[in-house]
Order: structure tokens, then sequence, then C-alpha cells
């Protein structure tokens, strides 16, 4: 989901025919749960894949300061602003240690920054819409930050050591964030007129690019089964973003919120909440660089890159200085 | 040459009485800037008591392929563990 679409090089099922045999002893000690760590064998494969992953979703943290920082100068009360510039500070911390997590596969925090900066890397859909009104800030919290804990709960247990562990403190903190998201929807509802209007137009708003956030259906997710095999991933989207619809709809209704889908109905034979087509072209369109803000977003990012520039090599020489001068 | 900051490996300690953990790295120029950022990035609640940083480029580990012969060779000391030894039921406090 913060990694919608990530390549592994492989498409469909993987067999064990044509493996080598450390890519056999490999996926046995993968089979087995043993946790792979950084010095470990590992096939060039994989060692991509997570790069890829784990960037996708470090890009995903750092972008995603971005909607929610478009808040912290109006948010409407201390309280509020306290709370926001504690998430968009947790959200910077996420990305952190993610970046920190890919490096220990081999890749550099620059090449990664390159690859953000000059739009090869892919980060979340959902940061490419727009924050129109402060109950944005709602629906993200509860909405976004909920789908995300969905997916990243099953990543604490991805095979990758130093992934998984990045995880597990991500986990801890993103809690406050969906909950504070959902406290300003109720107190939004319980509001006037006006203010359940609003609340009502940012689900109408963030409930679709919401799932879409955990990437394409099953059958068009080409890279599913090797990430599975690898036990990156533990459950296919289709799994994840059905757990998501089914644990949200009940809390919209308690917020006497309508979600945006006419056909959306309860199976009792299921147990499931089923949901009308989602529009894929739009997730296509999005993802390909096409949103409403994806121009805005990466323009942002760089421009804050770049002007940066100079407290990063005023560090530098300072800390030449100063070695040079102990040095002496 | 990689034209990052130079890395540093973050040790946190949670309470007086526990030893530091390892849990995760950051970059920085110097040693003071390394442990801001480590504060900044790992203790937003009140998660240290300590900060330890360590150039990662001065970390000094084992091989993975070395574990064998590190570490095969306490697997069949069984009697360095006290359930090798025999005890009666009814002695007390041993």
């Amino acid at each position: 989901m913060y990694s919608q679409l990530v390549d592994t090089g492989a498409k469909g099922k993987p067999s064990r025919e044509g493996m080598s045999p450390e890519e056999a002893a490999f996926q046995d000690r993968i089979d087995q749960d043993i946790t792979v760590e950084p010095r470990d064998w590992m096939p060039e494969q994989y060692r991509k894949t997570l790069i890829r992953q784990i960037s996708q979703h470090a890009h995903s943290e750092i972008v995603g300061m971005l909607p929610e920082g478009n808040w912290i100068s109006r948010a409407p009360s201390l309280r509020r602003k306290l709370i926001l510039l504690a998430k968009v500070q947790d959200e910077a911390g996420h990305g952190l240690y993610l970046y920190s997590a890919a490096e220990t596969l081999g890749v550099d925090r620059q090449e990664l920054l390159d690859a953000l900066h000059s739009g090869k890397a892919k980060y979340s859909s959902i940061f490419n819409y727009p924050t129109l009104t402060w109950a944005d800030i709602g629906a993200i919290g509860w909405l976004v930050d909920g789908a995300a804990i969905m997916n990243q709960i099953p990543l604490c247990r991805c095979s990758y050591g130093p992934y998984a562990r990045a995880m597990v403190r991500i986990c801890k903190e993103e809690s406050f964030h969906q909950r504070q998201g959902y406290e300003i929807m109720l107190e939004l509802c319980r509001g006037t007129e006006e203010q359940k209007r609003m609340a009502q137009d940012a689900l109408n708003r963030w409930w679709w690019p919401s799932l879409m956030m955990f990437g394409p259906p099953d059958g068009e997710s080409v890279h599913t089964q090797q990430s599975m095999a690898w036990k990156i991933k533990r459950h296919t989207n289709d799994e994840l973003r059905q757990r998501f619809i089914d644990q949200t709809v009940p809390q919209a209704h308690y917020l006497g919120l309508t979600l945006p889908d006419p056909e959306l109905r309860y199976d009792e034979e299921s147990g499931h909440w089923q949901i009308g087509e989602i529009d894929w072209s739009e997730f296509w369109r999005v993802i390909q660089g096409d949103g409403p803000c994806n121009r805005e977003r990466l323009g942002a990012r760089v421009r804050a890159y770049e002007e940066g520039a100079w407290v990063r090599e005023a560090a530098r020489v300072h800390a030449e200085k100063q070695a040079a001068r102990r040095a002496a | 040459m990689s034209r990052d900051w130079p890395l540093w490996e973050v040790f946190i300690r949670s309470k007086h009485g526990l030893s530091h953990k390892h849990v995760g790295s950051i970059h920085a120029t110097d040693a003071e800037m390394a442990i801001n950022n480590a504060r900044d990035v790992y203790t937003r609640r009140n998660e240290g008591a300590s900060i330890w940083v360590v150039r990662a480029a001065d970390i000094v580990s084992s091989a993975p392929g070395d574990k064998e012969i590190l570490f095969d060779p306490s697997e069949d000391k069984i009697y360095r563990h006290p359930t090798f030894y025999e005890v009666p039921d009814e002695v007390e406090n041993l």
C-alpha cells in the first residue's frame, strides 16, 4: 500500500525447478521462518525487490508529510496543532527508519533520494490528492493511517530482519495517528450542520483513494506470488483491502456518515461488506504521475531538498574544521 | 565513495538497569550531531535513558559464514545447562 507496485523481477508463481543450490537453501530458510539478516546470502532479486519496496515505503512517509503539513499553521486549536506536529514528525521518523533499513541492503541514502527526486522511484498514490479542508486531516488519520496499519502489521513478520524491526517501531507509533483522525471526524460529526457536511465531503473524497492504497486487484498483481513466497508479503492486496473495508464501514456508520458507494451492502453469507467497482483507471493515472497533486508534491520535495543544500554543506565543513582542529 | 554523511549505529538504553540495545542507524557529520539526530529519530516517546552512537565503519562483526565454526561447538556441551543434572524430587533448594 505504501508500496503499491513492487517489481520482483518475476511474474507468476515461483517454482523450485531451476533454482540454484544456494537459492534452494535460501528458500528453505524462508520456509522455516528463519529471518534474513543483512550479511546473509540472498538472491539478487530478493535484495532488489526489498530495496524497491522499503524505499517506496520510505518515500511515502516523507512525501506523506506534505498534505498534512499544509494544515499545521491552520489547525483549529493549539491542541490540534501539537497533535498534528507530532504526527508529521513521526512520519519523518518513519521515513528515516525505513531508509536506514534499505541501506542495510547495500544501497546509499543518496541514491534513494536521487531516485525519488528524479521521479524514477514511486511513492503511494494516496499522497497525490489535495487536503482541501480541516476535515481532510481527520479523514487522512482515520482512513489513510488505518489502511497503512492494516498493511504494516503483517510486515512486522516480514522475512527481512531490519525491515521487520522498523515496522514494529512504526506500528507502535502509528495507532495514535489513526485515533486522532477519528477523533477529528467525531468532533466534526457532533458539531454544526456545516461541520458535518465537511466531514462527509472529506469521506467522499478519501474513501476510494484509500481503498486503492492496497494496490491492484489480485488478478492483476503479477508480483504478489513471488513476494509471498519470499515472505515479504503475507497477504494479498484484496485480502487486506477487504479487512480494511469490514473494519471501517461500521466506524463510518457510528459517525453517522454515508460511504460514497451506492452498491455497498452487507453480505450475510460471507459476513463481509461488499463494495462496488473501484475505478482502476484513476489508480493507474495517479500512479503514473497524473494525479491531482503529483507535480506539486514532487516539486515541494525537490525544493525543500535544494533549499537545504547550504545547511548540509555547512554541517560538513564544520565537522571537517573541528576534526582538523582536534588533529592539530 | 558515498556522497552521504557518515553512517552511525544507534544504541539506546531504555531504562536504568538495562543494557543498551541496537535500534537502527542515522547519518551525521560528527558525534555531536549523531547524538542529536539519534535523540530526535529514536526517542520521541520516552524510550531512552541513554544513547550510544558508533560509527558503522568502526564496528567489527563476525561473518555469517563463520556461524558454524563459532557457535556449533557449544551445541553438544549440554552439561553446561542445569537441566543436565539429576536431582531427586525430595531435595529442595537446588
